[in-house]
């Protein structure tokens, strides 16, 4: 189906989008049907700078079950390093 | 077996509020009055999909014209307006109405026009053409492919730009329906379809439902693997057989 549900994630940082690296302050999250990907439904990820428009983004269309791996890899990463980094800090 | 030419191409039409838009154009090149279709595309936007359907439809014989109904979104490439449309929450249906009715009349303005003219959606685009049907008087023909929200159980699902359920304005719908549905869609699903069906029936009006086992939402679509041949085959015949009934000059 096609939904109009999005999940809007608050974000810091910065992502290498079509003109080169922008700041991004926006995540927009959906479960729907893909533009590009061979899929019935992707995870898409819209990374974007709302304050200054949103008229350039970082996107991603990934299956459901790489997006779960995708979170715990995100999480795995954070626990290491951040666990490294505190050790390096001692 | 002919192989009949066509010509596509992007034209500038007048949408709702007589706002400038583009929209994708094919037509049968040889001499001839051709009946006109528009084709409206689903959420995620104007996509490579969508534009084979249009010459699909030239190919067949129709002058088919699908809407960029993003383009106030623009500039920018239809995958990144269509993100930025998601984003906002979609589209209004007065705006998509508007538009859809700016481009009926691009395509009776053009001289090998035969004075017919239908539409056809996919998936939120199907749910557009039965709402078109219900709000555009002088359609000849409305097709609705797997239009999930039809039939709007939740309520709070309505908003300011989808402020009614299209099956509570099927009283209004004046040209004759073809639905087609994948069994194991879940939005429409079954019964879903069964009461958009029974709604039509009870108000006398003229539609034909077919309905497909071992096909979901989209299963025309040949680029996913929702696709499946057979049902698609068959569901593409009986569009074609309906608009050449209801499209003949």
């Amino acid at each position: 189906m096609c939904s109009y549900i999005v999940e809007k994630a608050r974000v810091s940082g910065s992502a290498k989008g079509p003109s080169g690296w922008m700041r991004i302050d926006t995540a927009n999250v959906y479960f729907d049907h893909p533009y590009h990907a061979p899929l019935d439904h992707a995870l898409g990820i819209d990374f974007v700078c709302e304050a200054d428009g949103a008229r350039e983004r970082v996107a991603v269309e990934i299956s459901a079950h790489s997006a779960r791996e995708l979170v715990k890899s995100i999480m795995a990463a954070l626990a290491s390093g951040e666990q490294a980094h505190a050790q390096a800090a001692e | 077996m002919s192989y009949p030419s066509l010509l596509a191409e992007t034209v500038s039409f007048r949408g709702h509020n007589g706002d400038q838009g583009e929209a994708y154009l094919a037509r049968p090149t040889r001499p001839g009055k051709f009946p006109g279709i528009v084709v409206i595309h689903h959420m995620p936007g104007w996509d490579e999909w969508i534009t084979e359907v249009v010459r699909k439809f030239a190919h067949h014989g129709f002058a088919a014209a699908s809407p960029h109904l993003y383009f106030r979104d623009g500039p920018g490439n239809p995958d990144d307006i269509g993100a930025r449309v998601r984003a906002a929450g979609g589209v209004p249906d007065d705006q998509v109405v508007g538009d859809v009715a700016g481009a009926m009349a691009f395509l009776r303005a053009q001289q090998n026009h035969n004075g017919k003219i239908g539409v056809i959606g996919f998936c939120s685009g199907g749910r557009h053409a039965y709402l078109c049907g219900c709000r555009i008087a002088d359609l000849d023909a409305v097709v609705d492919c797997w239009g999930g929200n039809v039939v709007v159980d939740d309520k709070s699902q309505l908003n300011a730009k989808r402020p009614v359920a299209p099956i509570d304005l099927s009283e209004q719908l004046r040209a004759p329906l073809l639905g087609i549905f994948g069994n194991d869609d879940q939005n429409p699903n079954a019964d879903q379809v069964n009461r958009t069906e029974a709604t039509l029936k009870r108000l006398g009006k003229t539609y034909e439902f077919h309905r497909y086992d071992g096909a979901g939402h989209a299963f025309f679509n040949t680029s996913r693997s929702a696709y499946r041949p057979e049902q698609a085959a068959d569901g593409w015949e009986k569009v074609f057989a309906f608009l050449r009934k209801q499209l003949a000059a």
